[in-house]
């Protein structure tokens, strides 16, 4: 269950993004759709914890985030939050199968997934001792999103994850992503500008 | 997988820069740690075969000379002075014990020593096997040549003129293996000690069937080892000898810290370079670190954003800081320890001095302290910078 009311935020202390509610209950997903510089990062980021509100407040599985200090923040990001980005992001020096079990480790009192399990449901299954340089892009997405996962999070969150790919592609990774979450029983929530995922979700706020 | 996992994964994944930090402060530290070996083992080397000499006397020449050669066994002696003088020396009531020495000859370059059974006391030997001489032409063999060249008793061998293996042969007048000494950690392990008389008689004067004393008006021995009855006399006695006699005397503990004086120089610019060079070793460190950080800040973001703390992310670098100095303080150890035996094994063939000590010395974890705090400096600014890093900024400039 997610909810923010009044949600306000300012980089300079001039400009200030104001975001719509959002009130999601648990088991449903929401697209957030909207075009450049409007502030869909920055509401992401807010989502994640990785920034605090200017003003009002955000409810996740019934805990007010905004009043998190930052180690509390980071504990509860680990522990609840799966972000997958728009480029993926790995530990260079790690192999897959090591990224994985840092994030085990970062959020040590999460009961989490078994690492060679999520990857074989990704279909990277063989990629598991390989450095992520070795990967290909489409390979690097899929094993992003076992790094979101890993950790049984209660929420995903998709930051513009098919803005580089072609329809195919596209509707491959939104239909990966709805299933990875159904399975670990998350809610997801995309952020995007691209108006072809409109189709795949029942909830779609306008930023 | 951990944090201190993260960062040793982290400095393989950089194997040159690691690389090059590491034998920066390895090659600093292995400079300095061998400077300190080397002073160590020689001062200490150097006291123990001082102790309970405070005088030497012998024929002019350079002081420093007489004592390297008749202390420490390693120069050519200055000459030699008649037993009479000596003799005279020795009457003299401020001198409380002496030690006559006699060169001559050499075995397979390990030098034969004409002494009297007071030499044994000076250097405080006992016998592993067998015992000491009796007679004429026979020896005691130091442990280490006894090991080296594989003595026993009752071997015998033919010694050969001069301080070199390549001097003329005295076949005629063969030494008997009488005893082997127990290891003193002087200079008498790496000595052949005789009578006085053996030295004598290979070289020629074979006239003891007549009478054995009052003979001495043509004898000659190399120099004298003296102790004074009191420490005072060490300030009048040698320079009463250099004004009034044809001999020498020269004050050991005086000419070995003139040498070291000599040496101080060079040793002290070796010193500062070899710091300089940890420092350099440090500015590295501190570059390889924060290049890096350039190149990994979205994987430092990711860390954060998967749970981890600013605490743990600094931590990282300061872990991955703390491996490089360590590691490079053990490398640097390791190859302070070869350069010693390296050295060790030059000084043992051309000197037959040979340097052993490979534990650690106490200035060394002073250095270890000091790599230490090195690493903590050069980590300092980009551990404070990770510790500020805005994720939501870094994670947006993608």
């Amino acid at each position: 269950m997610i909810k923010t009311e009044s949600l306000k935020f300012s980089y300079d202390g001039k400009k200030y993004f104001n975001f719509p509610d959002i009130n999601l209950d648990s088991g449903e997903n929401l697209l957030i759709i909207g075009n450049s510089g409007i502030g869909k990062t920055t509401l992401l980021h807010l989502l994640a914890g990785i920034l605090k509100p200017g003003s009002g407040s955000i409810s996740i599985s019934g805990l007010d985030i905004s009043k998190f200090s930052d180690t509390e923040l980071d504990k509860f990001r680990g522990d609840n939050i799966g972000i997958v980005f728009q480029k993926p992001h790995f530990i260079s020096s790690l192999t897959i199968n090591e990224n994985l079990k840092l994030a085990q480790y970062l959020s040590p009192s999460k009961i989490s997934g078994d690492a060679k399990k999520i990857l074989e449901s990704l279909n990277i299954k063989d990629k598991y001792q390989q450095k992520p340089n070795q990967l290909s892009e489409g390979e690097k997405q899929r094993a992003s999103i076992a790094l979101a996962l890993i950790n049984y999070p209660s929420l995903i969150l998709a930051d513009e994850p098919t803005s580089s790919l072609d329809d195919f592609n596209c509707n491959n990774v939104i239909k990966l992503l709805k299933k990875q979450a159904k399975d670990h029983k998350a809610q997801l929530i995309v952020i995007t500008h691209d108006a072809r995922l409109k189709k795949h979700f029942k909830n779609n706020l306008n930023l | 997988m951990n944090i201190f996992k993260l960062s040793v994964k982290n400095l393989f994944y950089r194997p040159l820069s690691s690389l090059l930090s590491l034998l920066l402060l390895a090659l600093g530290v292995s400079m300095i740690s061998l400077l300190m070996l080397i002073n160590s083992v020689v001062q200490d080397q150097m006291n123990n075969n001082l102790k309970g000499i405070d005088m030497v006397v012998g024929a002019k020449g350079s002081p420093l000379q007489l004592i390297l050669s008749s202390v420490y066994h390693v120069d050519s002696p200055t000459g030699n002075i008649s037993l009479m003088e000596a003799r005279s020396i020795e009457k003299n009531p401020m001198v409380g014990n002496s030690v006559p020495l006699l060169y001559g000859d050499n075995y397979e370059g390990f030098r034969i020593v004409g002494t009297n059974k007071k030499f044994i006391e000076l250097y405080n030997l006992s016998i592993e096997n067998g015992s000491f001489w009796d007679n004429e032409f026979e020896v005691v063999v130091g442990k280490k040549i006894a090991t080296k060249l594989n003595l026993k008793v009752g071997d015998t061998f033919v010694t050969s003129h001069g301080l070199r293996e390549t001097g003329e042969a005295h076949t005629d007048t063969p030494f008997t293996v009488v005893g082997i000494t127990n290891f003193s950690n002087s200079v008498a392990d790496q000595l052949i000690l005789t009578s006085a008389e053996s030295v004598w008689g290979v070289h020629g004067d074979h006239t003891h069937d007549d009478e054995e004393h009052g003979h001495d008006d043509d004898k000659e021995i190399t120099a004298m080892l003296i102790k004074f009855n009191s420490p005072m006399n060490v300030i009048k006695f040698p320079r009463y000898i250099n004004e009034n006699t044809n001999l020498q005397s020269a004050v050991p503990s005086y000419e070995i810290s003139r040498l070291f004086k000599l040496f101080g120089f060079g040793i002290e610019t070796i010193n500062l370079l070899a710091y300089l060079i940890i420092i350099v070793s440090g500015i590295s460190i501190f570059i390889t670190l924060f290049n890096s950080m350039k190149e990994r800040k979205y994987d430092m973001a990711l860390i954060r954003t998967l749970g981890g703390s600013r605490l743990q992310l600094s931590s990282m670098l300061v872990y991955e800081a703390l491996v490089l100095t360590i590691s490079g303080f053990i490398l640097g150890i390791i190859l302070s320890r070869l350069g010693l035996a390296f050295i060790s094994s030059l000084m043992e063939s051309s000197f037959n001095y040979s340097l052993n000590s490979y534990g650690i010395l106490n200035n060394e974890f002073w250095l270890l302290a000091i790599s230490i705090f090195i690493g903590l400096i050069a980590c300092l600014i980009p551990s404070i910078q990770v510790y500020k890093m805005d994720i939501s900024k870094t994670l947006s400039n993608e």
